[in-house]
């Protein structure tokens, strides 16, 4: 505990910075370093950037919301998952473990299927991932058990399964040559379509959840005990418990409006973070968060500049997060995990 | 100040697991619970730590019953140290006796100076404030009960419940763990253990419970209450007495 965090949350904030500076300026547009700073520099100082136009217009316009979602979504999902293995005691547990992206993505297709605008769409799958945990909530709960941990882990499995069946019909019934593609693509998460009116409802759930979280950070220590031990050191666990759900969920959902669903940061994420700074939860939230920022910024450069078109971002996550995954499966003995 | 139970029934609201049971624990008394698997110990504890509501009768601390107390007061008089487990996460040992602290401070509060000190000073008086900074997770099984004892005194307790704290310590841990029992109950702990070993109850121990199939067998002295016909009727099973004549002391040995 005495022992500094400093350089595991330099270590992340060298790699948040490397992703701004990779994201902004790696693209069909490159942009120079030095362009970026004095753009973003100008503009912070409130005077005209020496830059051309152009690139102003590429910095702040083009990439600028982009890397703002992916920023926020990277930290979202990556704090969100840093709470869930906490909670449930579990390091290999993601953010959506109680049917978030489920839900999430059964609004979206059905918001697509709607033809319904970008906004409804988002607006439905935001709903739909708050509804499905609640509904798992709910059911966990009702079920009364010595173990309320395991029967809401269960609870989030059979509820992901049938509304995965109900993507799957939604899916079987959409126009196949116009909402189809357009559910697919949602599904395996991109940024391509953010727009600057995206980011201010992006941005007012991911900062709730996180503070809620923020704020019961040392609380959440306990709460990686078993429940009757928290209990017996003085923690509420039910009511705290329903807090911690409730924030991350928010915080995820959010996210997964936004972008679709993208697998994989919110489970690496925060083992890399604990790896940096340990599983303390005061010093594990910030690192995450950077981390995650910084993770998803390099991961969305990559989807955008690799290849002619653009490459889903659930595919490149799963590509560099099974290896990982299964170097970590090998590694479980390791003291931080 | 005592903790008692009065007239409980105790279990689950599927299934009664005893009846009938008055227990009584002073400060400044190390009481110890014995029986078989399966014959109500764990559920006992819990009931008199609060964690489990008695279906009959009270379980009280100064007169006041554990249901009526929050959460918090519960855990500032009484301490709970778990049958040992490997944690999932490697927390420092520092970070698992500030947790003690936890009921101390409000829900949004970080530890203040004095919750570190008082931790610090708990690890010095097990004597293992070397560890601080180790993983919990990398340290023996004997330096992990220590730590849960340090985190249980970090509570600042009147009273420490212990479940089974010498199962799985080698036999020299084991010797220590009951000298750490003696301890705490001479700086005016009231302390309540489980252990499925009646030497430990009598090396450790004032009074004895025998408790089976949620019936109380016997309560009383160790010296009295643990004796060859009282632990075969218990077990169910027969017992070999050991005397050392000269120092008048007996240990007893299963079969």
């Amino acid at each position: 505990m005495r022992q500094s965090a400093l350089p595991g949350l330099t270590v992340a904030l060298i790699v948040l910075a490397a992703g701004l500076v990779v994201a902004f300026t790696i693209g069909r547009y490159p942009v120079s370093l030095a362009e970026l700073l004095d753009v973003l520099w100008s503009r912070a100082l409130g005077r005209a950037p020496s830059a051309p136009a152009a690139v102003e217009n590429v910095v702040l316009l083009v990439r600028g919301p982009r890397v703002m979602a992916a920023l926020l979504v990277g930290s979202a999902l990556a704090v969100a998952g840093a709470a869930f293995q906490g909670l449930f005691r579990n390091p290999l547990v993601s953010p959506d473990i109680l049917g978030a992206s489920s839900g999430a993505a059964l609004g979206a297709v059905i918001g697509i299927f709607f033809s319904l605008g970008i906004f409804g769409i988002e607006l439905l799958a935001f709903v739909g991932g708050l509804a499905a945990v609640a509904a798992v909530y709910v059911i966990g709960s009702m079920l009364r058990s010595r173990d309320p941990i395991l029967v809401l882990v269960l609870a989030g499995v059979v509820i992901g399964a049938l509304l995965g069946a109900g993507v799957g019909l939604v899916k079987y019934l959409a126009d196949p040559y116009n909402q189809l593609p357009a559910m697919t693509f949602w599904l395996l998460g991109s940024l391509a379509a953010t727009s600057v009116s995206d980011l201010l409802p992006l941005l007012g759930p991911v900062a709730v959840g996180t503070i809620v979280l923020v704020a019961l950070r040392w609380r959440m220590n306990v709460m990686s005990l078993p429940d009757e031990e928290a209990r017996a050191l003085g923690v509420s666990t039910g009511p705290l418990r329903i807090a911690i759900v409730a924030a991350a969920t928010l915080v995820t959902s959010a996210s997964v409006a936004t972008s679709g669903i993208i697998g994989w940061i919110g489970l690496v994420v925060p083992h890399l973070a604990r790896a940096l700074v340990g599983p303390d939860f005061p010093r594990l939230l910030p690192a995450s968060a950077l981390l995650g920022g910084g993770f998803l910024l390099l991961i969305d450069t990559l989807a955008r500049t690799a290849a002619p078109v653009e490459i889903p971002l659930g595919i490149l996550t799963a590509v560099i997060g099974t290896p990982f995954f299964i170097w970590l499966l090998a590694d479980m003995q390791r003291s931080w995990s | 100040m005592t903790l008692a139970g009065r007239d409980l029934t105790i279990g689950y609201s599927d299934r009664v697991v005893g009846r009938g049971l008055n227990v009584a624990l002073a400060q400044g008394e190390v009481l110890a619970l014995l029986g078989p698997n399966g014959g109500g110990k764990t559920t006992l504890l819990k009931t008199l730590l609060g964690l489990l509501a008695p279906l009959a009768g009270e379980a009280a601390i100064e007169g006041r019953s554990l249901v009526s107390l929050s959460i918090r007061e519960r855990a500032r008089r009484i301490a709970y140290v778990p049958q040992l487990h490997t944690p999932t996460f490697a927390f420092t040992v520092e970070a698992v006796v500030l947790m003690g602290r936890t009921a101390h401070g409000s829900l949004f509060s970080r530890p203040s100076a004095h919750d570190r000190e008082v931790a610090r000073q708990s690890l010095v008086r097990f004597g293992i404030d070397q560890l601080a900074e180790r993983p919990y997770t990398m340290i023996s099984g004997g330096e992990r009960q220590l730590v849960l004892l340090a985190r249980a005194l970090a509570q600042e307790p009147q009273f420490i419940v212990l479940d089974e704290p010498t199962a799985s310590l080698d036999f020299g841990n084991q010797g220590k763990v009951m000298r750490e029992i003696r301890a705490l109950a001479a700086s005016g702990h009231g302390v309540l253990f489980t252990t499925h070993d009646p030497n430990h109850a009598l090396r450790a121990a004032d009074r004895a419970y025998l408790l089976r199939a949620g019936e109380r067998i016997a309560e009383g002295n160790v010296a009295e209450v643990l004796t060859k016909t009282q632990l075969e009727e218990l077990y169910r099973a027969p017992v070999d007495t050991l005397t050392d004549t000269t120092r008048g002391t007996s240990a007893f040995l299963p079969g």
